[in-house]
């Protein structure tokens, strides 16, 4: 196969012509060899080349521009596809009758090494039994990952509690300081929305049974034991575990991470436990800043709308609120705050390591901790009913 | 494999010979570093001897960062072992692996510092969870490790605020932290411009010559492996193993035809 450029070839600084010349191109036969020749103004034109004369073409191939007038990127195109296909079969292909310039980005684009071909797939392609095995075994890995990362926060725990961990002092209260404080508007706003339309539909459904003073026994009730945790958590999961992800997640891709791991700092007890005990300190004290505004907001909806005088409302609060009600309510909120906590760094040190990746794990960290928490809600709920509490 | 056991060259005679006569800080034994099927190197054996500058290089895609991941405890290899002194990194339990693993400093691409911390704590936070330095001492080593790689005002900057050859910079401060006896720098002088790099390079002849540091360095930079490096690890993409190992002018003359090549470009281009 000859394609290199040759020195003498003809120059691609093409000659004036006063009259433009359609582009042409045809395959002429000499003999066993085949030759493309090329005419006229190609410069601009995006029409194909002819095709060649045989699919299975053997003998030797030349390409010549005898009265070419001008050309471009799309003609060199062109005839790389043509004569790739050539190439690749060793059919020889002499391109010194091209300007030396095209000939030039011929030879490049015809020499470059060819992408490594993958053996051929033999195999069929897999059966529903085996693409069933293969997503259920994806879906146990999943799983594998998620125990085994509870269980390095679990021994992460255990150094701290023996005093053996990396984690800093400062870094924990750092984060409660992010977490908490910092938690408290929206947990707020949201609170008295939710202990609002509580209060409110509460009332009214009451108010057909002339029961109204029960508003109190409702809300209280209500927004201790279970909304105000669940509250707690969805807005931990927003605002906080999201952040987690996002945090850890860019700390992995910019090899944050593996400069702690080369230090012998161990990223658990470094990352994860301060944000994980965080959490866990913050999570029954916005719980219990949440009920206190649910039931703040049930006493303004009884007074105020349905006539329930104040000490009436408050006597009912504190009759209906007993030590369970509030143990139950801080308990489920401890519980949602701790798996925000987990699905958030979870997803962090699973992150991959681009920003593709920092998004879909902080989009994941949320999805995993609103699911893990009604599915905590639920199995809770109905744990406490059967214990009578 | 071509293999230029560091002979008293003319440009690093001393160095070389003195490295020679001492035991390797660092063995790769018939390492094979694999992502799954994927084979990236097979049966790299070498070591890394104290005192030496090791440059690895190769094409791009050919594993000199996977490499280094290996030799620094981040990335197991799918055979073979990376000894430090007589330990196996990879054989060890967690606590040998963490004292090993203190044994040298780390820089990576990107500097890697943390972002949440200044640089001042960055560079603190090794001595502070390693040693039982108080805080003002911690500080004085601190800013004195940041004076030393030329950072000395940025110790209260966050590291958003530095710019790539200050990052790095900053990075080969926390790393000394410790005052560990081996460095492990991946492409120091990348993304840098050529000044910046120059200045890099000094600092790092500086750990090695005056601190008697060694250092395991992932280059492509040409300029900043002839400037540096005793030896020369090259790592070959189409054979997926090493090809050469020894002194880079060496291997330029009488190294193998594919190292030549990768070689001469630079010194083409220093002419130049």
């Amino acid at each position: 196969m000859r394609h290199a450029p040759s020195g003498n070839a003809s120059s691609d600084t093409m000659a004036v012509n006063d009259e433009t010349q359609p582009p042409g191109a045809r395959w002429l036969s000499k003999g066993e060899a085949w030759v493309l020749e090329l005419s006229g103004e190609w410069r601009g034109h995006r029409g194909a080349l002819p095709d060649l004369p045989a699919p299975d073409l053997a003998g030797p191939v030349a390409v010549t521009a005898p009265a070419l007038h001008s050309w471009d990127a799309v003609l060199a195109g062109r005839l790389w596809q043509q004569l790739e296909p050539l190439v690749r079969r060793e059919v020889s292909v002499d391109l010194q009758g091209l300007p030396q310039g095209l000939q030039e980005i011929l030879a490049l684009a015809l020499n470059a090494a060819p992408p490594a071909q993958e053996a051929p797939d033999d195999n069929p392609p897999p059966g529903l039994v085996t693409r069933v095995g293969a997503r259920a075994m994806g879906s146990w890995d999943t799983r594998r990952q998620s125990l085994t990362f509870v269980g390095e926060v679990l021994f992460s725990l255990g150094r701290w509690l023996r005093g053996a961990s990396d984690m800093r002092a400062s870094d924990l209260m750092w984060q409660i300081e992010q977490t908490g404080p910092r938690s408290l508007p929206i947990v707020a706003l949201v609170s008295f929305l939710v202990g609002l339309i509580v209060a409110y539909m509460g009332a009214a459904q009451l108010q057909r049974f002339g029961a109204q003073t029960y508003i109190a026994d409702l809300v209280t009730v209500g927004v201790v034991r279970e909304v105000a945790a669940l509250l707690v958590g969805i807005v931990l999961a927003g605002r906080v575990g999201a952040a987690f992800a996002a945090q850890i997640g860019s700390m992995r891709a910019n090899e944050e991470i593996d400069a702690l791991t080369t230090l012998g700092v161990n990223p658990f007890d470094f990352l994860v436990l301060p944000r994980v005990l965080a959490l866990l300190i913050v999570g029954p004290m916005l719980t219990a800043f949440g009920a206190v505004v649910g039931m703040a907001v049930g006493w303004l909806v009884a007074v105020v709308i349905y006539g329930v005088t104040p000490l009436e409302y408050v006597y009912a609060s504190v009759e209906s609120l007993t030590l369970p009600h509030v143990l139950v309510g801080l308990i489920k909120g401890t519980v949602y705050a701790a798996l925000v906590a987990l699905a958030g760094c979870r997803q962090g040190m699973a992150a991959g390591r681009s920003a593709q990746a920092v998004g879909d794990a902080t989009t994941a960290s949320v999805v995993q901790a609103i699911v893990w928490i009604v599915v905590a809600a639920s199995v809770l709920t109905v744990v406490f009913q059967r214990l009578d509490v | 494999m071509t293999e230029f056991a560091h002979p008293p060259s003319a440009t690093e005679p001393a160095r070389a010979a003195q490295a020679g006569a001492q035991a390797p800080l660092v063995r790769a034994r018939e390492l094979t570093m694999a992502f799954g099927d994927n084979v990236v190197q097979h049966d790299l054996t070498f070591d890394v001897l104290p005192g030496e500058v090791l440059a690895i290089a190769g094409g791009s895609g050919c594993g000199k960062s996977t490499l280094m991941r290996h030799l620094i405890g981040l990335q197991e290899p799918a055979a073979g072992q990376v000894l430090y002194g007589e330990r196996d990194l990879y054989a060890a339990d967690t606590a040998t692996q963490r004292t090993l693993m203190q044994a040298f400093g780390v820089t990576f691409q990107a500097g890697a510092l943390w972002s949440s911390m200044t640089v001042g704590e960055n560079v603190m936070l090794p001595m502070q969870v390693f040693t039982d330095m108080g805080a003002a001492e911690c500080e004085q080593e601190a800013r004195f490790k940041l004076a030393l790689v030329g950072l000395a005002g940025s110790f209260d900057m966050e590291p958003a605020a530095l710019s790539g050859g200050m990052k790095k910079r900053a990075a080969i401060a926390r790393a000394l932290a410790l005052n560990p006896p081996l460095l492990f720098l991946d492409e120091p002088s990348a993304g840098l411009d050529p000044l910046t790099s120059a200045n890099l390079d000094e600092l790092i002849r500086h750990l090695r010559d005056d601190l008697g540091t060694t250092v395991v360095m992932v280059s492509h930079e040409l300029d900043s492996i002839f400037a540096l490096a005793d030896r020369l690890l090259f790592l070959d993409a189409q054979t997926r193993t090493m090809t050469a190992l020894g002194p880079p002018r060496d291997l330029m003359r009488e190294g193998p035809e594919g190292v030549q090549q990768f070689l001469r470009r630079g010194a083409a281009e220093e002419r130049a």
